[in-house]
Formats: C-alpha cells, structure tokens, sequence
C-alpha cells in the first residue's frame, strides 16, 4: 500500500516537472506570463510531492518492510532507526530519490525569491532545474525503482512494481543490511554533504543558461548566484573532507585519499568550482573572461552529473561502486545532450560575450588569477585522463591499462606547488598592470622569513628537498596572507583612528568575501602541512606480539598488553579489542585500543584503528590479526602519519572561512541596492 | 605584443600538462590482465607492472601472521562487465569460476595485513608482478564482493513464514 502510494507520487511528481519544463517553454516563447507564473508553481509542487514520496520510502525503511527491494538491500532489523533512515542513500534507487529531493528544495527555494528585474530568467531557470529533475526523477521511475516488491510468481521470486498475475507478496525474515562500513557516523553525512555540493551547482548553471538564453550576457546571473556557487563549494569541500577523514578512522589503511575513481569523480567538479570561484571576481571587476566564466559553470554541471553517473554506474572498478546498472548509458546520453547544447548556446552568444578590456600585463591580478584557472584545469586534465585512460586504451589498442595514485601524484605535484606559489603572489599584485620591482618590494620581507623557516626546518628537521620547497611555499603564503590582514588593518586603524582590533574586525566584515577568501587559503596551507607529512615522512612497521612484547617506530614504543573478544548481540557484531601501552621515549603515554568489529548479518570484518593524534604526529595502530589459542598472540601494523593534524585542523579552519565569505550581509535589501549602483564604491578596490 | 606572450604562456603550460601526463602515465601504467591473458603471454608478463583479476579460491587462503604473508589462487573470470552482465552478474560468474576445475589459476602472495573482505568468491583486483615461477607479488589489494552490495534476491528459505 505505502509502497504504492510512494511510487504514484513519485509519478506524479515526474509528470509535474514535465510539465514544468513544458510550462516554461512555452511561457518563455510566448511571453505568458501566466504560464510562466504556472511553470514555477509546477517547480514549487515538486518539493511537497517528493517529499512525500521519500517519506513513504522512508517509513518502509525504518518499518522494516522487507518486502521492498530496496529495503531489504539496504537494511536489517538489528540497524538503529537512525541508520535505517539514512539507508535512504544507502543504495543506487534511493540515493537517486534523494538528488531528486535535494534538487526540488534547491529549485524551489530560488524560485520563492522575489524576481523584480530578473523575472526575464525566470521561465528560463525554471527550465533547466526541471529538465535535470525529470532527468532524475525519470531514473527513479522507469529504471530504479525504490518501492519494487518481491513477489512469489509460480514458486520464484521476482521484483515487481505492481501485483503479476497469481503472484502473492514475499517478505524475507531480515533484510541485508547496510555495508558495516557505511554505518559510521561519518560516511553518513559524507554522501549528503556531496550531494548537497552537487545539486547546488545546478543554480548557478541553470542561471548562466538562462543568460545565455536571454541575451543578458552581464554579469548579473554571477552576482545573482554568487552565495549557491559559494554554498556549493562549501558543501562539496566538506563532504571531501569527510570522506577522508572517514577513510582514516575507518578503513584502516592509514591514509585517506586512494586516487580512487569516484574520489576523482567528485573532485573533478570541486576543481572546476574553485577555479570558477576565483575566475568570476575577474568579471565582476575587470568585465572580462566572460566565455571562460560560461565554460567554467558548464563543466562543473556536466562534471556533476558524471560524477553521480560515475559513482552509480560500475563503469570503473572502484570500492565505492555500487552494482552495474543498466541507467550508465542513459547518464552519459544526458550528460553529451546538455553539453553540447550549452556549449552551442555559447558559441551562440559569442560576440556578446567579448571582454570589456583587454589584459595588459603578465602579472596583473587579472592574469595571475587566469593562470590559477588555466592549473587548476591541467589538474582537471590530469585527473580526467587519469579516469577515462583505461577506457580509451582498451578502445584503442585492445590493452586495458590503467594508472594508480602515483600516476596522479607524480604528474600533480608540481602543479599543486604552482597553485600554492600563485596563493602567495596574487593577493599582493594590482588589477590592470603590476610589475616584477612591485610584487617583489610588497613581498620580499614574507619570501625572507619564509626563507629563515625553511633553513630552520632543513636543520632541525628534514633535509628531504621535494618537503622542503612544499615548506618554503607553505610559509611564504602564510606570511604573504598574514600581511595583508596586518596591511589592510593598520591603514584603516590609521584613517579612521580606531584601535587595531576593531580596525581588523570592520575591514573584514566590510570585505567578507576577500578576507573570508584569504582565511580559506591560510586553511588551505595548513592542510598542505598535513598532507605533505603523510606523503613526504610517513613511516610504519608491523609485527606479530606475544603479550607483553613491543614494537618500536620513530622513537616510539608499542606494548601489547592483552586481547578481549566478546559479542554484542544486540547490535549483531563481534568486537576484538587489544590494549596497547604507549610509550615515547621511554615516558608513558596512555593506552590505545586497535579494534577489529565482526558484524553477523552480513560476514564482514570492519578495521578500527587506535589512535593518538598531536600535532607532531598521529600514532596509528590497527590490529590485523589475533590467535586465540597460542596466549593470544597478536598481529598488529603501526604507521607514524607526522602532521596529518593539520589536514583536519585546516579543514575546520576552512569552515570558519567559507562561512564567513559566504554568511548573508545583515540587510540583504540595502546590500543588493548598494549592489545596483555600483561596484566601486562597496568593495574597495585590491590594496596596491 | 602582449597577445603573443600570452599565447606563448598558455602553450608553455599547455607542453608542461602534456609532458607531466605522458611522463607519468608511462612512470605508472598498469596492464588490466585476466589469468588466462597472463597465462598465455608466459615468460613476457614476468616483470610488467599489472594489474590482475580473478576470483579468490576459498580453500587456498593463508596467512602467515608471524611474517604477515598471505596466500591464496585465484581463479580465472572475464574482464569484461558486458560478458559478466550477459553470463549472470558477478556474483555467479565468480561463483561458476571457483567451482569450475577447467579454469586456469594463479597464486599470489602479499605481505601485509589480511583485508576484512578477502574470502572465498570475492572478486580480486591485485595490483603488483609476476616472478618468473608464476607467482603473482601483489602490492595493492582490491577485492569485491558483489553480495554485499546487491543480492539479487533473497533467497526463499529466509521467507517469513
């Protein structure tokens, strides 16, 4: 019945959006405005309807109505509710279901707005959102269906949606269960916050459409969707981060980034909304870049879609991916169609889009942030063929090869360096024209003391070269940054007589948007701190212990003091715990608690590493293996990660500044009349 | 003028993409293999970097905690997802290759920890060489079990009734 009444929704839902689309059009061409009106109502209903339906699918799931595919799939009696409701994106159907529902609220919220001057994208923005709905929701409703039952057809059973012919309904005692690695805290908001990222982009690009469409090529789409695209990056850097911090706190390799696929996948857009992040200032201040701006935002849309076909379809062998599925090709016939479209529509618009000015000079601000865009693109690159090489290889030589993480550290590394020399030199040249005398007397005291750090550090400790420069680079941006917030401070703490800390205080508020950007790059280099250790000093040994012995690594000592297994049938898992003594340098440190967890339901083994993290180093210990007849001997691999950290640290750090960039002005009405007037006058030009 | 230097930067870094791409597939380029495309190149696969799939023999699985050695076969399964789809999905198709005596095998051995998913009918994905006895030295370890993610359907036995 619910199973039913879900799915008709979600029906109804698709035919909606459907009409929608067609509403949209139709108004548009016609200049109806109240069909147009009637297209966005459609958009509106969507939301309550798939709402709705993901509250049936919902019920079924935490009701333990096994009877449902999907819910027998994705979940098992002994799972906590709250797991049970997050199996909603535990599986392909439903996790289409939830992009869907995501896009509605999206969609809606931005067409609640008041529209005044800009009710010409309207119909236009009301389209797009619809199409890549209907795209979704069609998945859900012709191909993976959530609410398909079991049914017992002549002694087989068989999914179906709707009741064959003599069949009777089939529920399973117990259902599958979520992956035991998915049940953590971490991978349950991880698939959220990506998807979140990706679904808001659609904004921004269904607004550069509607400019391109419309004929109003200004910049007012970008200023328009400034805070989406912000929220969006906000959103999918998040959700990167917690994959990774997930990976190291469960997975138990002692690392968190794999160069996996679907890692890539959603990479790939995160790279294209950065360099879209920096490039659009470029517009809105200099009026140029307009056809790259264009680009920029249809690739991080196409990138999006593939990158949810990618993570849904098998394509790559990857961990993350679910069973191969027949809705690959359809990704990928939606994926070209919307391409080539859009890109059509801009060779369209061309003319109108030609730059206001022309760029002068090789160090201007304007070409500085182009060559960040043009790196941040051969990381793209790199990536993309890193992704697509087997395919191409296997096409054309009939060999499948493929390429691991050293491929794409090895051929990233020195772009990555150039992105963060670039972090270090943008922020101090001028827009229009700067020269190699002005860049170097704005940053030759911060190139000294970073200078001083790096010999420091060469003596004390490393005298790896590759780490020492990735230092050098990370502490001239440092100090580059911590420059301009002293610069920006004292000139307005002289002007306007205030004390320092006020002075700070106001110019970053004033400024949210640059300053917020700023603390985003010092986050950036504490995260590169933390990376470069991992990649540069990470050391580990392993052993097998009998009780009381040690292992020792980089001046610590690892005691293994004892092993406890015990059941929790409650939960359905087998926790085996070892105690490890830790010592440094012969002081006693505490204990740490390796665990491996067995969970019944479905067979399998999860690893959970004991850690002890500092900002020296993370003492990461995860126990392989144990025997318990001969005195319970143990087996354990330790790993030294120094400075990882600093990855976390500079991902929270991160947050502070994404917020603050992004966090509404107080009167959003005073902020977008002072929008309307002019540039100059609210965002001070770049100190120079 | 400042045209030309424009152009000439983008196709410096243009040449320094192509040249860190092309260097860097070559340095890690890995060739996709199944057990019989090992088997039947011999000798010439001895030293290659590959990356070798197969289906994980159940009874074969060691592991030596002391040294951290594992060892186990696998056995021979198409590395293509259309012929898999068309032979009945993976789950079968590494059923059918575990249980078929025909099939061509491979030992491998690894040293590290035993991964949580290594069992019987997983699908391996191994990342490492061939010594010239035959032996395949794994560095990396993927493995897949397709029943954990999409079990077809259940089975009549679990009904409730």
């Amino acid at each position: 019945m619910i199973a039913e009444f879900g799915y008709g929704i979600t029906l109804v839902s698709f035919l909606v959006a459907v009409y929608s689309v067609v509403a949209a059009v139709y108004g548009a061409t016609k200049k109806s405005a109240s069909l147009v009106e009637s297209s966005r109502r459609g958009m509106l209903l969507t939301f309550p309807l798939i709402t709705i339906a993901a509250g049936s699918l919902i019920y079924l799931l935490v009701n333990n109505h096994f009877e449902v595919a999907f819910v027998y799939e994705v979940t098992s009696r002994s799972m906590p509710t709250y797991l049970k409701i997050t199996a909603w994106w535990g599986g392909q159907a439903g996790s289409l279901l939830f992009w869907s529902w995501l896009l509605a609220a999206f969609a809606s919220a931005v067409t609640i707005r008041k529209w005044d001057r800009d009710i010409e994208f309207l119909p236009w923005v009301v389209m797009v959102c619809s199409v890549t709905l209907v795209f979704f929701l069609g998945m859900v409703v012709f191909y993976e269906n959530p609410f398909t039952r079991y049914w017992l057809v002549n002694g087989n059973v068989e999914p179906h949606m709707f009741q064959p012919a003599l069949a009777t309904i089939f529920t399973p005692q117990d259902g599958n269960g979520l992956n035991p690695l998915l049940r953590h805290p971490g991978m349950v908001i991880h698939p959220p916050m990506l998807y979140l990222g990706f679904v808001s982009y659609v904004i921004p690009y269904a607004f550069a459409m509607a400019a391109l469409i419309t004929g109003r090529t200004d910049d007012r789409w970008i200023r328009l969707t400034r805070r989406w695209s912000l929220w969006a990056w906000l959103f999918l850097s998040f959700g990167l981060v917690l994959g990774g911090r997930w990976a190291y706190d469960v997975l138990g390799w002692g690392g968190y980034w794999g160069w996996d696929p679907v890692e890539i996948a959603a990479f790939m857009p995160w790279l294209t909304g950065t360099a879209f992040l920096h490039s659009v200032m470029i517009q809105e201040k200099r009026g140029m870049l307009k056809h790259w701006n264009m680009i920029l935002v249809i690739l991080t849309y196409a990138l999006v879609i593939f990158g949810t076909f990618l993570t849904r379809s098998g394509v790559l062998s990857s961990v993350h991916a679910f069973a191969n599925s027949p809705i690959g090709p359809l990704f990928m016939a939606f994926v070209s169609a919307t391409l080539i479209a859009s890109i059509a529509l801009v060779i369209y618009r061309w003319p109108q889009l030609r730059g206001e000015t022309e760029m002068k000079s090789m160090l201007s601000r304007e070409a500085l942030f182009l060559l960040n865009n043009l790196l941040f693109m051969s990381v793209l690159v790199i990536c993309f063929w890193g992704v697509m090489f087997p395919l191409v290889s296997e096409l054309f030589t009939g060999q499948k090869v493929t390429v691991g993480p050293p491929f794409y550290e090895r051929a990233t590394a020195p772009i990555f360096a150039g992105l963060m020399f670039l972090m270090g030199v943008a922020p101090l040249s001028a827009w229009g024209h700067s020269t190699v005398k002005t860049l170097g007397r704005a940053m030759w005291k911060s190139a000294l003391i970073a200078l001083v750090v790096t010999v420091i550090l060469f003596i004390t400790y490393t005298m790896n070269y590759i780490a020492l420069i990735g230092f050098f680079l990370i502490a001239l941006v440092i100090f580059v940054t911590a420059q301009e917030f002293w610069r920006g401070a004292r000139a307005r703490q002289r002007s306007q007589n205030e004390n320092f800390f006020s002075a700070l205080s106001r110019l970053m508020g004033r400024n949210r948007r640059r300053y917020g950007g700023y603390i985003i790059h010092i986050s950036m280099m504490l995260m590169a701190i933390g990376i470069l250790g991992m990649e540069a000093f990470q050391t580990s040994t392993q052993g097998e212990l009998a009780k009381g012995d040690a292992l020792d690594i980089s001046g610590y000592t690892v005691k293994y003091r004892e092993l406890a297994s015990w059941d929790d049938t409650g939960k359905g898992v087998n926790f085996t715990r070892a105690t490890m003594d830790i010592y440094k340098n012969g002081i006693y440190l505490g204990q740490l608690h390796p665990r491996i967890d067995y969970y019944f339901d479905s067979q399998q083994n999860m690893t959970i590493p004991g850690n002890r993290s500092t900002f020296k180093d993370d003492l990461y210990i995860i126990l392989v293996d144990w025997q318990p007849t001969t005195a319970m001997g143990a087996t354990f691999k330790i790993f030294v990660n120094p400075l990882v950290n600093w990855l976390w640290v500079g991902s929270l750090l991160f947050l502070v500044g994404i917020i603050f960039a992004a966090w509404p002005d107080r009167d959003p009405a005073e902020e977008i009349s002072r929008r309307g007037i002019s540039l100059s006058a609210t965002q001070p030009s770049a100190a120079d | 003028m400042q045209r030309t230097k424009f152009i000439l930067g983008g196709l410096l870094i243009l040449a320094a993409v192509v040249y860190l791409i092309v260097s860097s597939t070559q340095a890690s380029a890995e060739y996709f293999m199944t057990v019989d495309e090992v088997k039947a190149k011999g000798a010439q696969a001895v030293g290659q970097s590959l990356r070798l799939s197969g289906a994980v023999m159940g009874d074969t699985i060691k592991y030596d905690s002391a040294t951290l050695t594992l060892t186990f076969d696998i056995a021979h399964v198409s590395g293509d997802n259309a012929e898999i789809e068309a032979q009945g999905g993976l789950a079968k198709v590494l059923s059918d290759a575990v249980n078929d005596p025909t099939r061509q095998h491979v030992s491998v051995v690894y040293i590290g920890p035993k991964p949580d998913l290594l069992r019987g009918e997983a699908q391996a994905i191994l990342t490492g060489k061939l010594d010239s006895d035959g032996v395949f030295h794994a560095d990396e370890l993927l493995l897949k079990c397709p029943t954990k993610y999409k079990q077809a359907v259940p089975d009549q036995a679990e009904a409730n009734k």
